[in-house]
């Protein structure tokens, strides 16, 4: 290699012999390869692409060349030039790369780690089973009915054709409000919805009603003297019990999944008549437990069928009590256990555990069951 | 109700092998819950036969114990030697032996065994042995008639079934073998034999024993039949003893058991008095103040003027259709006898068995309605009975009947069908009724006159008919059909809000926890609640499942802090939890008492009102206690303890899920720390409070120190439902000053942050405070405020002048409404 051609002067110089500028090129892409990290890379550059390397200083000379040798020596330079910014870019990115590589697993964690700093919450699966129950119904059309807990025995027992000393009254027991005369009661069904939503307005009625209900039962594994129904309300023209069984059918199916099989038997409720028990076909021995000793069924008792709740058409005389003209009216009406719907369709089997708000239990459930 | 399967099979011709799981499924279908069905006798195997004692040794052994070598014919060619330890036998007795190879309830294995130096080749049975009765005293005897060597087993019914059917307010009349059997042939389409047909009685010509209804609001029906020369000695034959043991009935006598035996066969209650103990006619009729009579459970009761009574001369001696008085009761020596069979009236009977509390099986029958054409049948068959197997010579009767509605219902024949969503022609509909007992004939227009049983005094409307039809019928030929509703509009805003409520304090880390609304005095003593607290003025049971809880909750916070003490105690020290439930708050006044307004029509505006008014004030509530850690120490570091601020926090997340914004101010009320205690404020409601409870709560209730709760009314939080109005964005930008504020310590935040708001005026975008601090630098009783303000216009880049000008005015404002100076 010859040294810096310090005082210019315009003849040929050695530097744009043809094999020194090849012997530069070679030189300054061996370097390039050689570079091992970005540091050396930049000393490469500064020696073989700078203003006093070889090729840069060559290039400088083509001016001094006579006119007819500097296009052929100019070629010459530039491509020897081209090959070394190329080859130092690409080793420039291939050398970035290799670093910011060895950045990412230097940086690495333990990805494992909990992060448990947030306290999680969730709602209760009675309260969720509400929600689910009502939205089924009301993406039908129904509206959601409410009504006070503390309630007059009016709505909650007379007006349902339940009189002061109907023996029916004796099954529901009742929680009296400072008297047993004062006319007011814990409300003992969410049926008195019922009367107050055809009090409030006229028919067409579709209304859906869940919410807590008292009766006087000490809490053990399958009571508790607060519990939770959801009632059904329908009055319109021409209703029938193939309509009340069809709204059934859908929402046991919308419960307990599409091949639920269901059953009304007749059965006696003051305020619906006719009256019916809608039952659920065991989902686990699906029957097949009846009267066969072998194969006894924990989930039905062996009886092959879940009662589910009560149901019926409305009682004339409840539409009459509510003003509602049962000649031109009838209606349909079902009432079922929120507290035996979750547990069957969760397998809880301990009352007191939705009662007692252990947040071991409800916290499984989070924010929808 | 118990039927033996044996007993229904009388009266209804069931189908050759009809097992008692058969005929519960028929039942089932056509209304009747049966809950269960036993089979009792079905373990007894192998050979059980009557063997006739032809004679025995007594033997009196070693250890004290006679017991007898007895030679029994078993119809065999050799009769067997047994040993017997029973002594309640002679020779020629019929007796029912037990085999080798036989097994008895209970897994009993008779084997030939070697006992008392004999070789037993088999065992005398006593009834308890064989499941028919209680009786261990000696050994079972047949009567002398008996064939030797026939099956016992057959012959005692040992084998049966039995359906346990849980009988519905409605169906009186399933509380006897007639109704069960009846149900059963219409399930099966066979015939019926009612036994209320039964052979007239001739009587010896004498009167009976008079009787008279003096009340008919009590009873419209009073027949008494007498009987003499009832042989003392009589036993009840072993067949009735069976029926009686089986559908849950203790045999006691010949005539208690007869009059027991006809209630379950007819479901009419009877009562037997001892004729001698009668002094004059037996009347009907209603106490008077200050009688008292002495009942059959030797109980003293201080009779009500509304209680119905049988009396004679003297005065009172049964409640009736609930319990006889103990003076006239049947004994061992008595031979004549006055059999009562009444119809009393539902209503008398349903108030007296529950003011006495004396829920019997008669009164069980009376209260839901008798058949009123039974009281001469049901007597007579009693006297029949007792004639038969008690050698009694029937006198005469006396018969009190009074006129009662019969009701005659109007039905349109297509009214089943229509009700039912299905097609039931006009010839079933009348078929159905017809088997059910009711008389149809053709009425005006087309529809039917249907005349109900008398023993079917449910039915009153034609919808009782269209359930009689469709039942029959059966429900499962009902098709699925779902009705089309008019179109809805989902959750109402209130239904919405409270859903979301849940899910942002779920989402904040709360548990929600329902309680009971149960609470005690001791409950509002331990949140220390002033005696003129509003909380304090709270609805009391009647009938409290524990006296200890008699109250109905005015605030949420007992039944969370208990849940709260609870998970605690099972190991769960971090714990926040929530509830979203109603109170009651009945107020200072005490509430008006409940109208009933009629039911035949629709209650006016008045009276719904009234209704209303009777009934408290029902608010909405939320409410979040929490302690322990509410973020956890890990190997991040130190975790951080649930505080007062955590519970205003969630205040802060009620309000801002229902748009209404909450102000914050230093409060003092119970049960909060009265230093950590913040009112919660709706404009200028105050909506509840939040913060740390005071110490003393915090202990009355067993919990860890600190613990911080919160309770708002929802319904005064209200919320706002109209459409969130946009922001605009802007995207110049922003300028941030940082001021530090030195103020008193007694100067609450929230004043220094309104006074900077209201003093930055428009351009200030958004404002936060990042420090507090207290310390030596600042002097006692100072505290330094910082915050960080960003300042923004949604037109243009801001200018420093305006800045600055724009938070000078701020820490202007804030030094004239605060004292606040910057700090130096």
């Amino acid at each position: 290699m010859s040294a810096p051609n310090k005082n210019y002067d315009p003849v040929q110089v050695t530097p744009l012999n043809a094999d020194e500028v090849e012997h530069a090129r070679a030189d300054a892409l061996a370097a390039i390869e050689k570079a091992a990290d970005l540091d050396a890379l930049k000393t490469v550059r500064l020696e073989h692409a700078g203003d006093r390397s070889p090729l840069a200083l060559a290039n400088r000379e083509i001016g001094a060349l006579p006119p007819a040798a500097r296009a052929d020596a100019g070629k010459r330079v530039g491509l020897a030039r081209r090959a070394v910014s190329d080859a130092l870019a690409a080793r420039q990115g291939e050398l970035e790369r290799e670093r910011d590589e060895r950045v990412l697993v230097e940086e690495a964690v333990d990805v494992t780690l909990p992060w448990d700093r947030a306290p999680a919450g969730a709602r209760h699966p009675l309260t969720t089973i509400q929600e689910r129950v009502a939205e089924l119904f009301l993406a039908m059309g129904y509206e959601w009915s409410e009504g006070p807990e503390v309630e007059a025995e009016w709505y909650n027992f007379d007006a349902l054709n339940l009189p002061p000393d109907h023996p029916a009254r004796t099954t529901q027991d009742t929680f009296w409000v400072t008297s047993p005369d004062s006319g007011v009661v814990l409300r003992t069904q969410t049926s008195p919805v019922q009367i107050r939503t055809m009090l409030r307005r006229r028919p067409p009625i579709y209304a859906v009603s869940p919410g807590k209900v008292y009766r006087t039962d000490e809490l053990d594994a399958t009571h508790t003297p607060v519990f939770s129904q959801v009632e059904g309300l329908v009055v319109d023209e021409g209703i029938t019990m193939a309509h009340l069984r069809g709204t059934l059918d859908n929402f046991a199916r919308a419960m307990f999944g599409e091949d639920m099989v269901t059953r009304l038997r007749p059965s006696y409720f003051p305020f619906t008549e006719p009256s019916a028990e809608m039952d659920l076909q065991c989902w686990v021995c699906h029957g097949e437990s009846v009267g066969n000793p072998d194969r006894a069924c924990r989930t039905c008792s062996s009886e092959g069928w879940i009662e589910w709740g009560g149901c019926g058409m409305v009682n004339p005389r409840v539409l009459v009590a509510c003003g509602v003209d049962p000649e031109r009216y009838s209606g349909f009406a079902f009432g079922m256990g929120l507290e035996r719907t979750l547990m069957s369709r969760h397998g809880a089997e301990d009352m007191r555990d939705l009662v007692e708000g252990d947040v071991r239990f409800t916290r499984a459930f989070g924010t929808e069951i | 109700m118990r039927a033996p399967l044996s007993w229904l099979r009388e009266h209804a011709d069931l189908p050759e092998g009809t097992t008692g799981r058969d005929l519960a499924e028929r039942l089932v279908r056509a209304g009747l819950e049966v809950e269960t069905v036993e089979s009792p006798g079905a373990e007894i195997s192998g050979p059980l036969v009557v063997g006739r004692v032809a004679s025995f040794e007594q033997e009196t052994h070693s250890n004290g114990k006679t017991v007898r070598w007895c030679q029994v014919d078993v119809g065999e060619a050799q009769p067997r030697g047994i040993v017997c330890g029973a002594h309640n036998f002679a020779v020629g007795d019929a007796v029912v032996v037990a085999l080798p190879g036989a097994v008895l309830p209970g897994e009993f294995e008779i084997t030939a065994r070697t006992t008392y130096g004999h070789t037993s080749d088999g065992m005398i049975c006593s009834s308890r042995e064989l499941g028919v009765g209680d009786d261990h005293s000696g050994i079972l005897v047949l009567p002398g008639e008996t064939e030797v060597g026939a099956d016992a087993v057959e012959l005692l019914d040992l084998r049966d079934e039995v359906l346990d059917i849980a009988v519905t307010p409605d169906r009186a009349y399933c509380l006897s073998i007639r109704g069960l059997a009846r149900e059963a042939a219409t399930a099966y389409g066979v015939a019926f034999h009612d036994p209320a047909v039964v052979a007239a009685l001739t009587g010896t010509g004498e009167p009976g024993h008079p009787g008279e209804i003096a009340d008919p609001t009590g009873a419209d029906r009073f027949v008494l039949r007498t009987v003499t020369g009832l042989d003392p000695e009589a036993v009840t034959p072993l067949w009735m003893q069976r029926r009686l043991v089986l559908s849950g009935m203790r045999p006691v006598s010949l005539a208690v058991d007869v009059t027991n035996y006809v209630m379950l066969e007819m479901g009419q209650p009877l009562h037997a008095f001892d004729r001698n103990k009668l002094k004059g006619a037996v009347v009907v009729r209603r106490a008077t103040a200050g009688e008292r009579l002495d009942t059959l459970d030797h109980v003293t009761r201080d009779l009500d003027p509304e209680d119905l009574l049988i009396t004679d001369d003297r005065g009172p001696i049964g409640l009736a259709g609930t319990m006889g008085g103990l003076e006239t009761e049947i004994g061992d020596g008595s031979t004549e006898l006055v059999i009562e069979a009444a119809h009393f009236l539902p209503v008398p009977i349903a108030r007296m068995q529950r003011r006495h509390k004396l829920p019997s099986e008669a009164a069980k029958r009376f209260e839901r309605g008798v058949d009123p054409a039974l009281p001469p049948a049901a007597s007579a068959r009693a006297v029949a009975l007792l004639r038969d197997l008690g050698g009694a010579t029937y006198v005469g009767s006396s018969d009190v009947d009074l006129p009662r509605p019969t009701p005659v219902i109007a039905l349109d024949p297509a009214r089943p069908g229509r009700t039912a969503g299905v097609a039931i022609s006009e010839q079933t509909t009348r078929a159905h009724l017809g088997q059910i007992g009711a008389t149809v004939v053709d009425g005006p227009d087309g529809t039917l006159a249907v005349s109900p049983p008398s023993w079917r005094p449910d039915l009153l409307d034609p919808a009782d008919l269209d359930e009689e039809v469709i039942r029959l019928v059966g429900y499962d030929t009902i098709p699925s059909v779902l009705p089309a509703a008019p179109a809805g509009r989902g959750f109402t805003e209130g239904q919405r809000l409270r859903r979301r409520v849940g899910q942002a304090l779920a989402r904040a880390g709360y548990v929600e926890a329902p309680s009971y609304p149960f609470v005690g005095e001791h409950d509002l003593d331990n949140l220390m609640l002033p005696a003129d607290d509003g909380r304090r003025q709270a609805l009391r049971l009647a009938n409290p499942l524990s006296d200890e809880e008699p109250l109905l909750r005015t605030t949420l916070l007992p039944g969370l802090l208990h849940a709260v003490r609870r998970n605690v105690g099972r190991g769960t020290s971090d714990v926040g939890l929530f509830e979203l439930a109603l109170v009651f708050r009945p107020g200072p006044e005490p509430l008006p008492p409940a109208p009933r307004p009629p039911l035949e029509r629709r209650p006016t505006d008045e009276e719904v009102a009234a209704l209303d008014a009777a009934l408290p004030a029902q608010p909405a509530h939320v409410a979040v206690v929490l302690t322990g850690d509410r973020e956890p120490t890990g190997w991040w570091g130190p975790g951080r303890p649930a505080s007062w601020a955590d519970a205003v926090e969630a205040a802060r997340v009620v309000a801002r899920e229902a748009r209404v914004e909450l102000g914050v101010r230093a409060d003092q009320h119970a049960p909060w720390h009265p230093g950590r205690c913040a009112a919660l404020l709706a404009g200028d409601r105050v909506v509840g409070h939040a913060g740390e409870l005071h110490p003393r709560v915090v202990e009355a209730f067993g919990l860890p120190e600190r613990t911080a709760a919160m309770e708002l009314d929802l319904d005064l939080l209200g919320f706002s439902a109209d459409p969130v109005p946009a922001p605009r964005i802007s995207t110049y930008p922003v300028a941030t000053q940082d001021v530090a504020l030195v103020v008193d310590d007694t100067v609450a935040q929230a004043e220094v942050a309104d006074a900077l708001r209201a003093g930055a005026g428009p351009l200030l975008e958004s404002m936060r405070l990042f420090d507090v601090y207290r310390g030596a630098q600042l002097g006692a009783g100072k505290a330094s405020l910082a915050y960080a303000l960003r300042f923004r216009a949604p037109d243009r880049t801001l200018t420093a002048e305006e800045v600055t000008a724009a938070r000078e005015a701020a820490v202007g404002e804030a030094h004239r409404r605060t004292g606040a100076v910057p700090r130096g």
